[in-house]
């Protein structure tokens, strides 16, 4: 009989890293590489400022952008570049003016990531406080 | 904020009826971290590299690559938490209650929020999200 109780821990064991692997890692993986280029994006406090103040505001040309962001407006011009890398920010040209408006779409992954790293570890705090129950003092 | 945003929170906490000094041992010995995390090469001592090692799938190789960032013993544990080109930083925090202890658990995946440089800065990583969350669920 002991035999068997091993053998059922040994499934739940596999079990729970199946369920691990399915929940959590394979979406992650597969968000990972538009997630790097949001994350690349936005770890710079002026393009948060500045993707921010498009979300919020609307589109803007660089000029206001530039009066709002206190860097120069190359840096701004630069700033944008990256965020449109990372497809976070869209531009529309007229005439001689072009036109700056966020994407928020583009931060799905990024919130989808955090999302799936919340189901994992609550699954994780479930398993610590069921070997919690099975520990001695 | 709405409640999807405020349930999207990279900080899970909860009160364990068990003493600190029994959390502790679950969290940095490393046979009892695989009983509740995964396989590991965890030792307490800051500035060891070790990794935690999953059930490889295709595409993924199923380890995290990880530094012990900060050991207070039966109080606070942070080690960083890398896999397939991300990294982030998860911190264990135990505080003991009259119940027993109350486990707090925070995984920052942005390098610039572990930067003492931006910390308190206007646009803290904590409220743009808070803030995009909302852009985000008006487009649902």
């Amino acid at each position: 009989m002991p035999q068997r109780i091993t053998e059922a821990r040994i499934d739940f064991t596999n079990l729970r890293l199946t369920t691990h692997n399915r929940m959590v890692m394979i979406p992650a993986m597969q968000a990972q590489v538009v997630t790097d280029h949001v994350f690349a994006a936005l770890a710079d406090p002026t393009r948060r400022a500045i993707f921010e103040h498009l979300a919020r505001d609307g589109e803007q040309n660089v000029r206001a952008l530039t009066a709002r962001a206190g860097v120069s407006q190359p840096a701004v011009s630069k700033h944008l570049g990256i965020l449109k890398h990372a497809r976070l920010v869209s531009h529309r040209r007229a005439g001689r003016e072009t036109h700056y408006s966020a994407q928020p779409q583009a931060l799905k992954p990024m919130l989808d990531w955090m999302g799936m790293y919340t189901a994992f570890w609550h699954d994780r705090f479930d398993s610590l406080e069921s070997l919690l129950g099975r520990m001695d003092q | 904020m709405n409640e999807a945003a405020a349930s999207r929170s990279l900080v899970i906490e909860r009160e364990m009826p068990h003493p600190a000094e029994k959390i502790w041992r679950a969290l940095t010995q490393g046979a009892l971290v695989e009983e509740w995390l995964m396989k590991n090469d965890f030792q307490p001592v800051v500035g060891h590299r070790f990794s935690f090692r999953s059930t490889p799938v295709p595409g993924w190789d199923g380890v995290i690559n990880s530094e012990v960032l900060t050991i207070e013993p039966n109080s606070k544990l942070a080690y960083s938490w890398g896999t397939m080109g991300m990294m982030s930083v998860v911190t264990w925090t135990l505080t003991p209650t009259k119940a027993g202890t109350h486990v707090r658990m925070e995984q920052t995946g942005f390098p610039s929020e572990t930067d003492a440089a931006y910390k308190g800065a206007t646009y803290g990583w904590t409220k743009f999200i808070a803030n995009m969350e909302r852009v985000v669920g008006g487009l649902e």
